[in-house]
C-alpha cells in the first residue's frame, strides 16, 4: 500500500496547494515542500528497511523479484491490473525524485511570483506521475503515467517558461517537447500493443502484465519492429541524437523547477524505461541492435559536447552538455556488461545532481543579472558572493573530475564496456576531452574575463546556500563512496546483464565470465 | 401484427412524442420558458426510464425497428444528449428576445427522429428517421435568425442535406432495384455482387458520409459550427452524429454489400482521409466553435477504422468511442454555451473570448481543459480510453497504414488542442466580451457540465464498468 501512497501523495498536495493559493503565497510552496519532504521520506524508510542486495540472485527474469509489491485488477476486460512494483533501481530513481523535488520546490520559492498554487499543482503533479512511471510495472499503467507527466510539464513550460530568442517563445517550446514525446509515446503504445497480442495469440489470454509478456515468443523480425517503437519512445527521451531536437528548447525556456525535473528526472526515465522494459522484453533484438545503440551514443557524445561549446545562452550550454552524458548512458546500457550497467545508474544520478545544481545556478544567476547570454555576463567571481565557488564545483562534477560521483559513473562505463566494444570506448573517451573544454568555456565566459560592469550583486541567501551545499554534499558522497548506490542496484543490473548476455552469442558471455 | 410488447418496446419513442406534442399544445395555450423546458425535461427522463424497463426485457424485434441492445444503448446517450441540451438552451435562451419555447419542440422531434434512427432495420425507417432527425435541425440551427451566422447555418445545413437525402434515396433505390427487398435481412438475404448493387451501396455511404461530415463531404460542417446557437450546435455534434454513425454501423455489418469488393477500401481511404484532413484544417482555426467542428470530423475519421475492421473488437470499440466522444464534446460545447448564455447576439467563440478564462471563472475553464484534454486522448480522461480502443483495433486487425493515420492525427491534434488549452491560462488581458453569469455553477447548465467533466475524469480512471457494458453488445441477428 505504501507504493500507492508514494504516487497519491504528489497528487493530493498538488491539489491542496491550488486550493491554498487563497491563504496567501506562502501556503502553496510550504504544502508541495512538505510533500516532497514525505516522498523523500518514505523512500528513505524504504531503503532503510528493505534489504535490497539479498534479493534471490541470478532470478533469471531481471528483476521479477520485487521488493514490494501491489497489485489489483483494473480493467478485467484485458487483464489489465493497477500493478505497481518496487526493487532497487525503481527505489533509487524515486529517491532522486523526491530529493529534486524538494530543489524544484525550494528553488522556485523566489522565482515564481505569479499563480503560485497552480505552479506547485503542476510541479506535484510530474513528480507524482514520474513516481508511477518507475513503479508502475503494467504496461498499460506505466504508458498512462509516461503521458501523463506530460500535460503538467507542457503548463510549466508554456506558463512560466522564459522567452527564447528570436521568437522562440515558451509556447512553442512547450509544444515541440510535447508532441516529440507524444507522438514517440504512441508509437510505443502501438508496440505494447501488437506485443499483448502475440501473447494473447500464444496463451489465449490478455495480459499487460510486464511478468507475463517477458516470455513471448517472438519472430525475429517482429521482435526487431516492436523492440524499435519502445526504443523510440525511450530514445526521444533520454535524448539520443536525431531525436533530440526538443531538447534545447523545453530546457532553455522552462523555469528553472522545470529544468530541474527535465534534467534530473524526466530524462532518466528514458534510461529507466531502456533498462526496465525494452531490454528485458525483447533481449535478442536489443543484443543484435547494441551496436548501432551504441553508435548512437557516441554520437550522442560528441554532438552534445560540440554544440555546448557553440552556445551562448548558459541554460542552453548545460541542456547540451545534457545530450552529451546521456550518450555515455546509452552506451553503458547497450554494453550489457554488469559492471558498465551498474555505471549507468550511478551517473544517472550524478548527472541529476550536477545538472540540477547547475540549472539551479543559472537560474539564481538569472534572478540576479536578469539574463542567460553568456556575452553579457563576464567578470562575475568577487561579484556575486560564493555563487561563482558553487558553479566551479558542479562544473568539475559535470566534466568528471576524480572524486564526484560523475567521475565513478562514467568510469565505471567506460572501463566496464571497453571488454565488450573496445574502439566505441577510445572514441567515447575522446568525448570527455570536449567535456572539459565546454566546462572551462563556461566558467571563463560567465565568472572570469573582463568584468561587464561594477558593483556587486545580491549574495546567496541562506536556502540557496543550503540547497548548492546538500546538492554538493551528496555528488562528493557517492563520488568517494558509490557503493550503498551499487549495492541496491546490484540485483536489477546483474538481472539486466543476465537476460541480455543470455540471449547474445559471443563478446557479452565473455565479459559476463569474468574476462577470461 | 403489433403486439403489446411491441408497444411496450416504443414506449421511449412513444413518450418522447408525445412530450412534442404537449410542449405544443402548451404553447398554443400560454408561453412559458421555463416550464417548457421543465416538460420538456421531464419528458425525457420518462422515456429513460422506459428505456431502462425495455433494456430489461431483452431484444423486441418488429418489422420495421428493432429493439437490441445497440439500438438502447444509442438511444441511452441520444436521450442523455437531449437532456443536456434542454438544460443548456434553458440557460441560453433566457436572453433571447424573440419566441423562445418552440426550440424545445425542435429538439424533442429531433431526438425522436435519432431513436427512430438507431433502431431502423428497414430502409424505410432510415429514411424517415434521417428527416425527422434533419428537419428540426435546420430550424434550431438557424434559430436566432436575426444573425446572420445562425441563418447562414441553417440555410447550409438545409441546402447540403437534402443533397444528401438524394444521395442516399438514389443508393437505397439501386439497392432495391437489385435485391427487391428494403428490410435489411431481405437486402442481406437477396444481395449479389454486382456494379448496380454496390453503386447503391456506395452512394448510401456518400449521404450518410454528408451527415457524419466525412472528408471530403465535409465542407458545411465548419460554417454550420460557427454560426449555429450553442445548444443546438451541441445536439448536432452529439446525438445526431451519434444516430447517423450508428446506423451506418448496422447497414456495414448486417448488409454485405457494404463489405463488398471495393467498398472496404473506399472505407479506409475515408477514413484516413478524414482524420488527416480534419486535423489538418483545425491547425488554421482561431475560432473555437470551427475549432471543434474540424475535431469532430477527426474524430468522426477514428470512428469509420471501427466500420473498416467491422469483426472482432470493432462493435465494442465503436460502443467505447461514441460514449467517450460524446460526453467530452458534450462539456464542451457546454461550456461554449455557458459563456454566451444568456443570449445577447454572436456566441463567445473567438479564441481571445477565452484568453485568461481561468484567473476568473477556474472551474469552467477546468472543464474546458478536462474536455479537450479527453478529445485529444490524454490519460485520466474517457478520451484516452476511446484511442486506446481505436489504436487496438487497427493493430488487431494489422491495419498499419490506419494506424499510422491515427497516430499522425493524434499528434496533429494536440497541438491545437494544446493552443486552445493554453489560451485559457495566459495571463495577458483577454478581450473577454461575454462571461458567464457569476453563479453559473448553481445552475442547472453548470451542474450539467461539471457533471460531464467528472464523468470524463471517472470514465478514464475507472473505465472497467463501461467496458464491461460494451464487451456484452451485440447486434440483433437474423
Amino acid at each position: 500500500m505504501i507504493l500507492v501512497w508514494l504516487i497519491l501523495i504528489p497528487f493530493i498536495g498538488g491539489l491542496l496547494s491550488w486550493q491554498a493559493d487563497r491563504w496567501g503565497e506562502k501556503a502553496p510552496r510550504w504544502i508541495a515542500l512538505a510533500t516532497m519532504v514525505v516522498v523523500l521520506g518514505l523512500t528513505l524508510v524504504l531503503w532503510w528497511q528493505g534489504d535490497y542486495q539479498l534479493l534471490v540472485p541470478g532470478s533469471e527474469a531481471g528483476g521479477s523479484a520485487w521488493a514490494l509489491e501491489w497489485r489489483v485488477p483494473w480493467i478485467a476486460r484485458f487483464g489489465i491490473d493497477i500493478h505497481l512494483a518496487l526493487d532497487g533501481l525503481s527505489l533509487v530513481l524515486i529517491g532522486l525524485t523526491g530529493f529534486l523535488g524538494v530543489l524544484a520546490v525550494l528553488c522556485s520559492w523566489k522565482e515564481i511570483v505569479q499563480r503560485i498554487g497552480f505552479f506547485h499543482l503542476n510541479l506535484l503533479f510530474i513528480l507524482g506521475g514520474v513516481v508511477g512511471v518507475f513503479l508502475a510495472i503494467d504496461l498499460f499503467l506505466f504508458f498512462v503515467f509516461w503521458e501523463m507527466m506530460l500535460v503538467p510539464m507542457y503548463f510549466l513550460i508554456a506558463l512560466w517558461g522564459h522567452s527564447g530568442s528570436e521568437g522562440k517563445t515558451r509556447i512553442r517550446a512547450a509544444v515541440k517537447f510535447f508532441i516529440y514525446t507524444q507522438a514517440s509515446g504512441l508509437l510505443m503504445l502501438v508496440a505494447i500493443l501488437a506485443l499483448v497480442f502475440v501473447h494473447h495469440a500464444a496463451t489465449g489470454e490478455y495480459s499487460f502484465s510486464y511478468g507475463d509478456l517477458l516470455d513471448t515468443p517472438l519472430s525475429d523480425e517482429l521482435a526487431m519492429v516492436l523492440m524499435l517503437g519502445f526504443f523510440l519512445a525511450f530514445a526521444v527521451k533520454l535524448p539520443v541524437v536525431p531525436l533530440h531536437g526538443w531538447l534545447p528548447d523545453a530546457h532553455a525556456q522552462a523555469p528553472t523547477a522545470g529544468s530541474v525535473d527535465l534534467a534530473g528526472i524526466l530524462l532518466k526515465t528514458g534510461a529507466y524505461g531502456m533498462l526496465r522494459f525494452a531490454l528485458p522484453l525483447f533481449p535478442e533484438a536489443s543484443q543484435s541492435f547494441a551496436p548501432i545503440a551504441m553508435a548512437l551514443g557516441v554520437v550522442g557524445v560528441f554532438y552534445g559536447a560540440v554544440l555546448a561549446c557553440g552556445q551562448r545562452d548558459l541554460k542552453r550550454l548545460i541542456a547540451y552538455t545534457s545530450i552529451s552524458h546521456m550518450g555515455f548512458v546509452l552506451i553503458g546500457i547497450y554494453s550489457g556488461s554488469t559492471l558498465a550497467l551498474q555505471g549507468v545508474v550511478v551517473l544517472m544520478v550524478a548527472h541529476a545532481f550536477s545538472a540540477a545544481g547547475l540549472f539551479i545556478l543559472s537560474g539564481q544567476i538569472y534572478e540576479r543579472l536578469h539574463t542567460r547570454d553568456m556575452e553579457k555576463m563576464g567578470g562575475l567571481w568577487g561579484r556575486l558572493g560564493s555563487l561563482p565557488a558553487f558553479t566551479l564545483c558542479f562544473v568539475a562534477a559535470s566534466l568528471g573530475m576524480p572524486g564526484t560521483a560523475n567521475f565513478i559513473g562514467e568510469f565505471m562505463v567506460l572501463f566496464g564496456t571497453f571488454p565488450v566494444a573496445p574502439w566505441t570506448v577510445a572514441i567515447a573517451s575522446g568525448g570527455l576531452v570536449l567535456s572539459a573544454i565546454y566546462s572551462l568555456i563556461l566558467m571563463q565566459r560567465v565568472h572570469f574575463g573582463p568584468a561587464q560592469g561594477e558593483g556587486r550583486f545580491r549574495d546567496l541567501d541562506w536556502r540557496e546556500y543550503t540547497m548548492m551545499l546538500g546538492i554538493l554534499a551528496l555528488v562528493l558522497f557517492f563520488g568517494l563512496y558509490p557503493q550503498p548506490l551499487l549495492d541496491t542496484t546490484d540485483e536489477v543490473m546483474a538481472g539486466v546483464q543476465g537476460l541480455f548476455s543470455a540471449a547474445g552469442p559471443g563478446v557479452t558471455a565473455f565479459v559476463s565470465g569474468g574476462g577470461r | 401484427m403489433l403486439t403489446r410488447l411491441h408497444l411496450f418496446a416504443l414506449s421511449p419513442f412513444i413518450l418522447v412524442c408525445a412530450t412534442a406534442v404537449t410542449v405544443m399544445l402548451g404553447i398554443a395555450w400560454r408561453r412559458q420558458h421555463t416550464v417548457t423546458a421543465l416538460v420538456s425535461a421531464l419528458g425525457l427522463n420518462l422515456a429513460l426510464v422506459a428505456l431502462w424497463l425495455v433494456w430489461r426485457t431483452g431484444e423486441v424485434p418488429t418489422l420495421l425497428l428493432v429493439f437490441d441492445n445497440v439500438a438502447v444503448f444509442a438511444t441511452l446517450l441520444i436521450l442523455v444528449s437531449a437532456l443536456a441540451c434542454v438544460t443548456l438552451s434553458h440557460a441560453y435562451l433566457d436572453g433571447y428576445p424573440g419566441p423562445r419555447e418552440e426550440f424545445y419542440l425542435l429538439l424533442l422531434c429531433a431526438a425522436a427522429g435519432a431513436m427512430v434512427l438507431v433502431a431502423s432495420r428497414h430502409l424505410a425507417t432510415v429514411f424517415f428517421g434521417l428527416e425527422l432527425l434533419s428537419m428540426p435541425l435546420y430550424g434550431m440551427l438557424a434559430y436566432t435568425y436575426r444573425d446572420a451566422h445562425s441563418l447562414e447555418a441553417g440555410i447550409k445545413y438545409l441546402i447540403l442535406s437534402a443533397a444528401a437525402s438524394a444521395f442516399l434515396l438514389f443508393g437505397m433505390a439501386l439497392l432495391y432495384s437489385q435485391t427487391g427487398r428494403l428490410d435489411f435481412p431481405g437486402v442481406a438475404a437477396g444481395f449479389a455482387a454486382g456494379a448496380w448493387a454496390l453503386a447503391g451501396a456506395g452512394l448510401m455511404l456518400v449521404g450518410l458520409g454528408f451527415k457524419l461530415s466525412l472528408v471530403p463531404f465535409h465542407l458545411w460542417t465548419p460554417d454550420v459550427y460557427q454560426g449555429g446557437p450553442g445548444p443546438a450546435i451541441a445536439f448536432l455534434a452529439t446525438a445526431s452524429k451519434l444516430a447517423v454513425f450508428v446506423v451506418l454501423m448496422r447497414l456495414v455489418m448486417e448488409i454485405p454489400a457494404f463489405r463488398a469488393d471495393w467498398l472496404p477500401g473506399l472505407l479506409a481511404a475515408l477514413a484516413i482521409v478524414t482524420m488527416l484532413a480534419g486535423n489538418l484544417l483545425a491547425l488554421l482555426q482561431s475560432n473555437l466553435k470551427r475549432l471543434l467542428g474540424y475535431s469532430s470530423i477527426a474524430h468522426f475519421g477514428y470512428l469509420l477504422v471501427a466500420l473498416v475492421v467491422a469483426d472482432g473488437l470493432a462493435l465494442e470499440t465503436a460502443g467505447v468511442y461514441l460514449i467517450t466522444y460524446l460526453v467530452a464534446t458534450l462539456g464542451a460545447f457546454g461550456v461554449v454555451t455557458l459563456l454566451s448564455s444568456p443570449y445577447s447576439g454572436d456566441d463567445a467563440s473567438a479564441l481571445h473570448h477565452y484568453r485568461g478564462l481561468f484567473w476568473h471563472r477556474p472551474y469552467l475553464a477546468a472543464v474546458l481543459t478536462i474536455t479537450l484534454l479527453s478529445l485529444a486522448g490524454i490519460p485520466f480522461t474517457a478520451g484516452f480510453i476511446g484511442k486506446f480502443y481505436i489504436l487496438m483495433l487497427g493493430v488487431e486487425a494489422e491495419r498499419w497504414w490506419l494506424v499510422a493515420a491515427i497516430i499522425v492525427g493524434s499528434v496533429i491534434g494536440l497541438y491545437y488542442y494544446l493552443r486552445v488549452m493554453v489560451t485559457l491560462y495566459l495571463v495577458e488581458p483577454g478581450m473577454m466580451r461575454r462571461d458567464a453569469p457569476s453563479d453559473w455553477g448553481m445552475h442547472a447548465g453548470g451542474l450539467v457540465v461539471l457533471g460531464l467533466a467528472l464523468l470524463v475524469l471517472l470514465l478514464g480512471v475507472y473505465p472497467a464498468p463501461m467496458i464491461d457494458w460494451m464487451a456484452g453488445m451485440t447486434l440483433f441477428a437474423g
